[in-house]
């Protein structure tokens, strides 16, 4: 057998947002200097508001850690279909709308936008469209008149990621 | 080598160097990635579950190369914030030897300029031991 044995019905669904990621300053450095990102607006908070942001600014790559727990939601079901033994990671796209700040709670919404198959390999791409939640003003209401129960969100990043799957006889 | 000074558009052209770096890659940097990234896969750190899935040894992360590798755009923009956008494919595996440790060098080029969006796409080349370990990797920057 050479196809692979990835779920194709799995295509174009879409996973809705799940518990929020809160961005720490602590993690942030962490990750900065995992990567070696020297750069002081991952380091001092002084730096980074001198740049005009709120708070830390994560590397670019930060967010792979709010999209890789959300891709395991797929990636995890049985049903899908996915060895994860026999998966190398193709590529990976981060766009993002602002920077990622310290303080920022992250939602993310998953949607497995492909699978493809040629010579018993499956690309499986899949999109993250990450939403930081409005924060709440200084007198605790939800900001932008949104319902209480519905807090704003805006679009910060989206990340795109495809992972190839070797079938059986490969 | 980090300032927040950005560099001016109007003096760039295409084929201008950004720079370049060695990144010293070894299993401490892998162990240290995988907790920072929350990526536990074991190919990266444990070498008879590598061996056993087909791969020569333990292998990094290709995140963490392409995180590394960015940084250079970071510290070359003056401000991490304005790499808006970045992709690579991960085209072959940096093995990490354990003792010793693997160096990737990383250098960019600006490849595009855009005046009107005031944004240039920096191409970054990064290999190891002679090949290329990231194909079509590309940042654009907002200057």
């Amino acid at each position: 057998m050479t196809s692979s044995s990835v779920n194709l019905d799995f295509v174009g669904r879409e996973y809705p947002a799940n518990a929020p990621y809160s961005v720490g300053r602590e993690k942030i450095r962490e990750f900065a200097a995992a990567t070696g990102s020297t750069h002081p607006a991952h380091h001092s908070v002084d730096t980074a508001r001198g740049l005009g942001y709120p708070d830390l600014i994560a590397p670019p790559t930060f967010a792979v850690i709010v999209a890789q727990r959300t891709e395991a939601q797929y990636i995890e079901d049985p049903a899908a279909r996915v060895d994860f033994t026999r998966v190398v990671h193709a590529d990976e796209r981060f766009v993002h709308h602002r920077p990622i700040h310290a303080g920022d709670e992250l939602v993310t919404v998953l949607t497995v936008v492909s699978i493809t198959e040629r010579a018993g390999l499956a690309m499986v791409t899949t999109r993250c469209d990450i939403y930081a939640l409005a924060q709440p003003d200084a007198a605790g209401k939800p900001a932008t008149g949104q319902p209480d129960d519905a807090p704003a969100t805006e679009l910060v990043s989206t990340v795109t990621s495809t992972l190839a799957v070797r079938g059986e006889g490969l | 080598m980090s300032s927040s000074v950005r560099p001016d558009i109007t003096t760039l052209s295409v084929g201008d160097t950004i720079g370049s770096r060695s990144v010293v890659v070894d299993r401490a940097r892998l162990v240290r990635y995988a907790g920072a990234s929350g990526d536990f896969n074991p190919i990266h750190w444990n070498d008879s579950f590598a061996v056993g899935v087909g791969l020569p040894g333990v292998i990094a992360h290709g995140m963490f190369t392409m995180g590394a590798a960015v940084a250079l755009v970071e510290d070359w923009a003056g401000d991490p914030g304005a790499v808006v956008d970045y992709q690579a494919r991960f085209t072959r595996p940096v093995a990490v030897p354990n003792p010793g440790e693997a160096i990737v060098e990383v250098s960019g080029v600006i490849g595009v300029i855009d005046l009107d969006a005031a944004r240039v796409r920096v191409d970054l080349t990064v290999t190891f031991e002679g090949a290329r370990v990231l194909g079509k990797s590309q940042a654009v920057v907002a200057l």
